[in-house]
């Protein structure tokens, strides 16, 4: 099957204008600017089942169906801070497809009634914004972005905004104090963002490999898009492959591609040809999937599938880990992490992360004892349900799913 | 000379991205510039800011504080920023900052005695199926640097080491 949004691996120099409108570029934009009204494109992506590919799968149309519209300006955000450890999608897409996730944009905009659209890049991909100022310079002067396109009322912007360096930011809210020029920590919902965002005003936030979704949609139909995947998770995914694998990279899948076919037919298989030993589907904010009967490779990567694992599908950046890595250690990596990129607005996580990466630091070392690891388990306990956002409840699921799935190489790391 | 004097076409360019009422949003592309010359920001340029947008000191401050990205003291001319993340320590980076480090005889977070290199680890770079790897952070801007060896990066130093000698 030829790619849906990674086309750039088929069609060559598609990240060139001329090219990407050769080969029906912008064609759903300007239909749907000049021959539907807003709700008509809401509705096609609504009834398409597109669900939000940032992590937490929430359907796409409803969410643009939130918008408010007795309070004015509406803004559109695409959030571009890919910062989860394992995944590495939406860069490709921007660096190989860069019109389809702006068209995508584009359209999102019209249909929420949006003058102003915003791409946050976290600050690292500082080339990329270079790149996507020029694509965004070339649509103004092609006629698809500016003051009253297509000869109707409708005027559209989209500017780029660089982050500069924090994992919270790709969380909604804190992008949005990030983008007001504050610190990056999250807002109490509700209200959340279709009713008060920018600036306070209504506006939409979807993840890039969301919004490059929808031109697609818009011109083959809701219908067309509902025959790829399951029932439940309609659509293709690039599914991020990293660790141990003998091919890493991504991969665009139908939503209910098995584990195995991912990583032993696109991914080439283990390395040193050694045994699955954990799966985190989620990258680092993953319950760690124990690999322990082979048929679980079997299962389906789509939303409600991975969670019968006690694991979420998330972004889809699925991490390998083989037999030669020891949990204690990848516990340790992970609650780092989170540490580092804890906002410090709420106590469970400001404190919990450092806690845990204290006792994961000791445990790593050699210098715990049994009753440690109990510890640790107790402190993502009592984390969970109490943080202000998904960031803290993300720091536990490593630590619990891997105390409780791989007891036994905690023990083996700290004294009897 | 104050950063709206030194930058103008730039700062002027930034302002016109946001509306009246959101101008403090141009507080991070500010901060960056801010940066460019020296690779970090001085009290004055948070004077500055702070100045332009409206706010208080102690507001940029808090936002040059919360981002990895900005500095508030002098490092080398380039930051090799490694990602030693999870995806890529299971794919060998920590091995490959070691050796780095033993190559350069300096501990992650040390300068090269001529001042052009400081070695920093970093979290996930959206380049897990690359590493190892690294970004450089310099007056040009940050770039990714992938599929990396030690040989290559010390190719890579010397070239930067090169660059900023011609620059003196």
């Amino acid at each position: 099957m030829s790619h849906i949004l990674l086309r750039h691996r088929e069609i060559p120099d598609i990240n060139q204008l001329s090219v990407y409108k050769k080969n029906g570029g912008f064609a759903a934009f300007k239909n749907a600017v000049m021959k539907m009204k807003p709700n008509e494109v809401t509705d096609v992506v609504k009834n398409s089942g597109l669900r939000g590919r940032g992590g937490a799968g929430f359907p796409t149309g409803m969410k643009w169906s939130f918008i408010d519209n007795k309070n004015w300006p509406h803004y559109v955000v695409a959030n571009a801070d890919e910062s989860e450890p394992g995944t590495f999608k939406d860069r490709e897409i921007m660096e190989g497809n860069p019109f389809q996730f702006l068209e995508g944009l584009a359209i999102g905009c019209y249909a929420v009634g949006a003058n102003a659209a915003y791409v946050y890049l976290r600050g690292e991909f500082w080339e990329l914004g270079s790149s996507l100022d020029e694509k965004i310079a070339e649509m103004e002067e092609a006629g698809f972005l500016g003051d009253k396109l297509f000869g109707t009322e409708y005027s559209l912007r989209i500017y780029t905004h660089l982050g500069a360096g924090a994992y919270i930011c790709g969380e909604e809210t804190a992008l949005l104090e990030s983008l007001e020029g504050k610190r990056g920590q999250p807002r109490v919902r509700p209200p959340f963002p279709p009713a008060v965002g920018l600036y306070g005003k209504p506006t939409i936030i979807n993840n890039v490999e969301t919004f490059t979704n929808v031109p697609m949609i818009m011109a083959n139909g809701a219908e067309w898009h509902k025959s790829i995947g399951t029932t439940d998770s309609p659509g293709v995914k690039i599914f991020s492959l990293s660790g141990r694998v003998r091919k890493p990279g991504n991969y665009e899948l139908p939503l209910g591609t098995t584990f195995r076919e991912l990583i032993y037919t696109h991914g080439g298989g283990v390395q040193d040809s050694r045994k699955v030993k954990a799966i985190m589907p989620a990258g680092a904010s993953s319950s760690l999937i124990l690999v322990d009967d082979d048929k679980i490779l079997d299962t389906p990567m789509d939303y409600a599938s991975v969670r019968t694992l006690k694991a979420d599908l998330g972004s889809a950046s699925i991490i390998v880990v083989d037999d030669t890595v020891s949990m204690d250690w990848l516990v340790n990596k992970t609650v780092h992490f989170f540490k580092h990129e804890s906002c410090g607005k709420c106590t469970p996580c400001r404190e919990g992360t450092y806690w845990m990466s204290r006792i994961s630091e000791r445990i790593h070392d050699g210098a715990a004892t049994r009753a440690d690891v109990d510890l640790l388990l107790n402190v993502a306990k009592q984390m969970q349900g109490k943080c202000l956002c998904a960031l803290g409840e993300f720091s536990t699921m490593a630590v619990v799913s891997g105390i409780e799935r791989f007891r036994k190489d905690f023990d083996n790391a700290v004294k009897a | 000379m104050s950063l709206a004097q030194k930058y103008s076409k730039e700062v002027k360019q930034i302002l016109s991205k946001y509306p009246p009422e959101g101008k403090r949003s141009a507080m991070m592309p500010l901060l960056f510039l801010a940066q460019r010359e020296e690779g970090y920001i001085t009290k004055s340029a948070m004077q500055d800011i702070a100045q332009m947008l409206d706010v208080t000191e102690t507001e940029v401050a808090g936002v040059v504080g919360f981002y990895t990205l900005y500095h508030e003291e002098k490092a080398g001319k380039y930051r090799i920023q490694v990602c030693t993340d999870l995806p890529c320590a299971l794919r060998g980076a920590e091995k490959f900052m070691d050796d780095l480090c033993g190559n350069l005889g300096i501990k992650v977070g040390e300068t090269t005695s001529d001042g052009v290199v400081t070695v920093e680890a970093v979290t996930c770079l959206a380049a897990c199926d690359k590493a190892p790897m690294f970004q450089t952070q310099g007056p040009e801007g940050i770039k990714y640097h992938e599929n990396m060896t030690v040989d290559k990066t010390v190719e890579l130093i010397n070239s930067l080491k090169n660059v900023a000698e011609a620059s003196k």
